[in-house]
This record gives C-alpha cells, structure tokens and sequence, in this order.
C-alpha cells in the first residue's frame, strides 16, 4: 500500500510567499523608478544597477562565506538595493550607491542576523550613513527636466531652499514663491530632490497597488501623512511666516518615499494596529520637528531611524485585542 | 444585504466544495465492521458485549464511562467477531468491537419509515434521557456528548440555542446536503433540543455559499415561531463554537469560559438530526453522512455511512485511492486529521474524507519570519502566533500562559497564512499541551 503522508492540521498552507511580497513591493516601485530614469536619465539607472548589484553580492558573499547558506529571499536584497538609489541624490557618484549598499546590507542587515533580524530598515540605514559620512555630496541636488542628464543644473532641494531663506530672514510664502516650490507643482515631477522623490503621483500609484494587492495596511502611511499635516497645520498657523504649510511637507522631501515604502518595512514595523498608529505618528511628528528645528533641512530619514529603534518596546506593549477577557 | 459574522481574524481560504451538488447516497453495508468505543470527547464507552454475541442495528455495545462519556450502539446486525484494541483514524489505539454483518435486522422499537414525525412528545427529562441512550454527540467533529451540552449547570440559563450549518471548512459538504435534503428533520431536531434547555429562541445559522440549504431551512421553519435562519458571510472559522456565538448574538466566551456562560447552547445541524432520530424514531446514531472528496478524485460522493465502515471500503468505492493522493485526511484541510491506516473504520464525528495531492499538501521549506503580523491580523482569537511559536521554541512556559495561549482554538488560520510557512500552529499546538498539563498541575495543589 501506498504510504500516506501525516502531518498535523491544516493542511493548506499559504500561496502567498516572502518572495511573492517583495515582487509586490517591487512591483508598486516600478513607476518611481520609471519617471525618475526618465527625468534623470543614465545618472538614476547607474545608480539603481550598482546600488542593487552591491546589495545583492554583499549579502551573497555574507551568507556563502560567513553563514554557510543561500540567500534566503533574493527579493528583499534588490528591494534594499532599489529603495537605497531612490533615496541618492541624482548627481551622486557611483561610489556614493556601492558604499550605502554595503552599509545597508552588511551592517543594518547582515550584522542583526539577516532577514527578518534588523532592527533598522537597511535601505534608510544606508541612506542616514551616507549623509553624515558625505554630507557635501549627499545635499547636492540637481534639478530634473534635463533629459540627457543631470549636469546641466543643481541646487538646492525644496527643503533645503526653505532653510536657506529662513537664515537669511525671509519669510516662508516669499521663498515659496521666489523659488516657484508651491505643493501642486511638485505632484508631478517637479520636486528636485532623491532620486524616487521626484513624482508623488508615481509614489501614490505604488501605494494603491499594496493595498488592493493587501501588501501594506494604510495605516503607517495615514498616520505619518496624517500627523505631518495636523502638526505643521498648527505650526503654519502660530507662525506663517517661519513655518511651512502642510501641502508643502506632505509633498517635499522623502515623506511620501518613506511613510509608503520604508516605514511599512514588515520586519522594522509594529505588528498591531495601534502599535502601528503610535508608529506613524512618532514618524510624522519626529519629521516635522526635524524640518522645523534641525539643522538638517529633511526628517525623514532620522524619523523612521529613530522610530524603529522604539518598535520592539511598541510591540511588547501594544498587544492585539483579545478576543474576551 | 450585510451578511453576519465575527469580528476578530479569520481567513477566507477557497472553499473547494466540489461535491455540493452530489445527492446523499446509501452506502452499502460492509461486511465488516469496527466500532470504536471512544468516539466521544472524554472517557471511553465499556464494552458490554462478548465475542460470539449476536447484535441487531441499535443495539447498545458499549456504556458510558463516568461523567463525561456515552453509549455506543452497533450501527448494523451480525456476530460479534472480536473486543480488541485497534488503531482508530487518527492512530490512536482503542477498544474495538469487531462485527461480521448478517442481514440488516433492527432493534425492535426503532423506526425506519422516512415519514416525518412532527408532534414532540414528552417532558424535556424524557426528551434529554432518549437523547442520552442515543449515544448523540457533537457531529461538527468535537463530538462533546449532546446530552451534557444540554443540560447545563443549575446557576446558567439558556437563552439561545444556535444550530451550526456554517460549514466553514473548505471541500466538506454533508452538512450542506443534510439541511438540503432532510431540513424538516433538522428544524425539528432543534426544536426538541430547545425544548430540553428551555429556550425561546433558535437561530440556525448558514454561510452564504450555501443559498439552497437556506432556502429549504428557512421553508421548514415557516410553520414555527422563534426560529431565525441566518445567513453568514463566508469565513473561516465561522463555525468554531466561540465565532458563531459572536457573529450570531455579539456575545463573547469568556478565556477559559463555556458558550452556556454566554446564554448560548451550540449544536451542530447534523446533530440536530440524529436528536430528531434519537427522539421521533427512536432510532439511536448509528450512521451519518460523509463527504468524500478531493479535486484527485473522479467523482466526488456525500455517502450516509453505516459508523464502523472501514476507510478502505469507502475509497474502493469512489475508485481506489487515486495515485496522486498523498494525504487523506478526515475532516476538513483547516482542522481535520491525517490518516495512516486505511484499515481504521469512521466514527461519529467523521464528517468527511479528503484526498489532497503533493501540490495541494505539501509542506514548503520555511523561511525567516519577516514579522508581517498576517497571523497576528488573522487569529480569531486575539493571540499572536508569531510571539507564541518564538515562545514554544524557547520553552518559555511561563511567557506562554502570560500571552494566553491557551485561549488558542486550534483553527489554522495563523499557519494557512504564514508567507513564510512557518508550521506556527504545530508549535503552538504542543506548546499549549504542555502550558496545559502545568496549569492543570498547579490546580490540582
């Protein structure tokens, strides 16, 4: 007689793998990466390749030599890869993308343990490395519209103009107009910044797909989106003249790029509804504090860095609901 | 319309119910039959027959062992061949009566006529009584003695009784034909099990993938008052006890509770028929339907069993086990139990036989957990399975109670929805064994 296998139930097991999730992350990450080779040309698709080549033969070199493995999901090594270059500043030389990737794999990855161990999400970690390693080169922005490349103009990022003025002692609405940034023109590609940063409609786009896919919850995003507005509304209101308005934040800088793809990170992400929410609001509140009173002119990443280490503590106290007492 | 259902977690796995449209079919008496005394939660029934004995269909073989336990009766007539310790389905060894069948001769009493009886007679004491030497229990697959549900503690009133024809398993289809076929029997059952508790008020309760047994339930109940037929969204586990409890009445068991702390009494609508039989025919369980299916299968069947059927007979009926199949599983995919022993013979909880392929069951390698909170977001009860199974491997006994573990129901829906399939509910499920037996321990102090 046949022998029959014996398991314990169920007996399904799910269609959907790691690897299918991160196609999906991926996926809803096209259009950014499109618009953004085709504003910036040769210079983004340079450094999407080597960002992604050194994501993936660092982690293979790790697990073949030191972990004795494959690479568990490939995937999730050119996501980091791929998110890392969409938050390079497009004038950036290729150096600058092999140096993040190797910070983000082989510190923020590799030294936790690797997949699935990381405190902090590799691709931000690489990015925050690369800032306060090579601050000239990492806030050396060049502007978009020159389709064959980046040379012919750069300057100074939306946020970083702002700054700029307000230490001259201008106020908000005229360096806002002086420098033609208001929020409706930077929907589409307008904004100079990071490379994924350039067209908030391609960013949107790849949010929907996640929830219709059910990649992501929306709640991280809500929440961050959320908090920005209601915290740099009150701040716009006390003092209109020194704080930027709540448009202008949503759609500068890496908010959209980070509350969609980087703070939803599963593995640096709370686990429960609420743990998420107090997540995304620590984000969008650390964000607006940041821009507001940092030296640095954007948040983002130092938000999502610093909310990531509080996501062990969130997720032993935010437990689900149970289902009676 | 807005279906009901539950609030918390669950999953909507395909619901494969390829035989739904197959009529009940008699299945011919086997020459053969072994009748396990431990078909029944709690202690095993006694045997109270000898080898060489002559049985007719109906006959008790086996009395109730203490408190929580119940008849057994032999489901056809013959000799007595053997009172031995067999392999059961799922592998556990219990004692057997091992019947040759002789003719098809009844038990004098029993009535075998179709013809439905409606008029209920008798106090709900005579009513629980009949139920109780009809060896009736939980036919969703708990199998929990009927008659103890039914006569709860003193201090607990009944307000409802709530009769599961959700189904919710995937592929399993014999309580979708039953309350097709034999709605009367079905509403009449519950109504003398309302009877016995007292209540007012029955809700049946249907998954909307089943319109035709609505419909023919919600005929049956057109002649009866407080009777009310719901239709319920699609969604595993709808027909766990504690879920179907919530999504019909918005009442919560408590941890460690029962659903009569609720005010409500759970019974499946295949037993709401053998109450029917026990009590309008005095025909003790002794058969039930199966679903035998699986996508391998050439045609699958919903068979009404004689209980004691060897495995074997019922697969050579359908065609021999197909050469693709690698697991037969009684019971559903979500909580049913892999056989291993085609010799073992169906029970009164043997609601269905699937036959799945490699492709369909095979266990995928596991991967790193990426902490995506898919089994957190689909526990019905609230837990997370990720911590749970991280506990389970570190032994962490204490961290495990403190985390509830053992208000875990064993549903699946964690483990059919990890992206990285991890077996969570294998780790959860020995580790709750064992958080168990220490509570149990300290309680005993």
């Amino acid at each position: 007689m046949a022998k029959l296998t014996v398991s314990l139930s169920p007996h399904f097991q799910s269609q959907t793998t790691t690897d299918v999730l991160m196609k999906d992350v991926l996926i809803a990450l096209a259009p950014a990466a499109l618009v953004s080779i085709l504003f910036y040309g040769w210079r983004a698709l340079m450094l999407l390749v080597v960002s992604v080549a050194t994501c993936v033969l660092c982690e293979w070199l790790i697990c073949k030599f030191l972990m004795h493995k494959q690479n568990p999901c490939l995937y999730a090594t050119i996501l980091t890869g791929v998110l890392l270059a969409l938050n390079l500043p497009p004038a950036a030389p290729w150096w600058i993308a092999f140096m993040g990737g190797i910070a983000a794999i082989a510190i923020a990855k590799m030294c936790f343990g690797g997949l699935g161990q990381n405190i902090f999400n590799p691709a931000i970690f690489g990015r925050v490395f690369l800032l306060v390693s090579f601050p000239a080169i990492m806030t050396t922005w060049a502007a978009p519209h020159s389709w064959i490349g980046v040379d012919a103009f750069s300057g100074a990022t939306p946020l970083a103009q702002i700054n700029e003025g307000l230490r001259q002692g201008l106020p908000v609405n005229q360096i806002i107009a002086d420098n033609n940034l208001s929020g409706w023109h930077m929907l589409f590609a307008r904004a100079g910044g990071s490379v994924g940063e350039i067209s908030a409609l391609a960013l949107i786009a790849g949010f929907v797909y996640l929830l219709v896919r059910k990649v992501i919850k929306p709640h991280i995003p809500v929440a961050i989106i959320g908090t920005v507005i209601v915290v740099s509304g009150i701040f716009s209101l006390i003092d209109p003249a020194r704080f930027t308005g709540p448009l202008f934040n949503v759609f500068t800088g890496g908010l959209l790029l980070g509350s969609i793809f980087m703070a939803t990170d599963y593995v640096t992400s709370p686990m429960t509804t609420l743990g998420m929410i107090i997540y995304g609001v620590l984000i969008g509140l650390l964000t607006v504090l940041i821009r507001y009173f940092g030296s640095y002119p954007e948040g983002v990443s130092f938000a999502i860095l610093i909310a990531n280490m509080a996501v062990p503590l969130i997720n032993k106290y935010c437990k689900p609901k149970r289902f009676a007492a | 319309m807005k279906y009901k259902t539950f609030k918390m977690g669950g999953v909507h796995p395909d619901d494969h119910k390829i035989s739904r449209d197959v009529a009940i079919e008699r299945f011919p008496i086997p020459g053969k039959v072994a009748i396990s005394m431990a078909q029944h939660l709690g202690a095993p029934a006694t045997p109270c027959v000898e080898k060489g004995d002559k049985v007719v269909v109906g006959q008790v073989i086996g009395t109730p062992t203490g408190f929580v336990s119940g008849f057994v009766h032999s489901s056809v007539s013959g000799t007595v061949t053997a009172v031995e310790p067999r392999a059961d389905i799922v592998g556990n060894m219990v004692m057997h009566v091992c019947i040759d069948v002789e003719g098809d001769d009844y038990q004098e009493g029993i009535f075998t006529s179709d013809r439905i009886e409606r008029e209920i007679k008798g106090s709900p004491e005579e009513l629980l009584e009949k139920i109780k030497n009809a060896g009736v229990v939980g036919m969703g697959g708990a199998t929990f003695p009927t008659h103890i549900k039914l006569a709860p503690p003193k201090d607990k009133k009944a307000e409802y009784l709530i009769i599961n024809g959700a189904e919710c398993e995937p592929y399993v289809t014999a309580d979708d034909r039953l309350m097709r076929e034999h709605p009367h029997e079905i509403v009449l059952g519950a109504r003398i099990m309302a009877r016995v508790l007292r209540v007012e008020s029955i809700i049946i309760a249907i998954e909307e993938n089943k319109p035709e047994a609505y419909d023919a339930i919600t005929d049956a109940c057109l002649r009866y008052v407080g009777i009310e037929v719901l239709q319920m969204k699609k969604k595993y586990p709808q027909g766990g006890e504690k879920q179907l409890i919530d999504a019909c009445t918005g009442r919560r068991v408590p941890s460690g509770g029962l659903p009569i702390d609720t005010g409500c009494v759970v019974q499946n609508v295949a037993t709401a028929y053998a109450v029917y039989q026990a009590v309008q025919k005095n025909r003790p369980l002794t058969e039930r339907v199966m679903t035998v299916t699986g996508e391998c299968l050439p045609a699958p069947k919903n068979f009404l069993v004689r209980i004691g059927t060897p495995l074997s007979e019922i697969l050579a009926a359908v065609g021999g086990l197909p050469a693709e199949a690698v697991k037969v599983i009684s019971g559903g995919p979500m909580m049913g139990k892999a056989v291993s022993n085609l010799d073992a013979t169906t029970q009164k909880g043997s609601s269905c036989l699937l036959m799945l392929t490699a492709e369909q069951t095979s266990r995928k390698p596991e991967t790193a957990c990426i902490r995506c909170a898919r089994c957190t977001q689909a526990c019905p009860m609230g837990l997370e399975p990720w911590r749970l199974n991280r506990l389970g491997r570190a032994g962490d006994m204490a961290a495990l109670e403190e985390n509830k573990i053992y208000d875990c129901i064993e549903c699946g829906c964690c483990q059919s929805t990890c992206p990285a399939h991890i077996p969570l509910l294998d780790v959860v499920r020995t580790s709750k064994a064992d958080v168990m037996k220490i509570i149990r321990a300290r309680a005993k102090k």
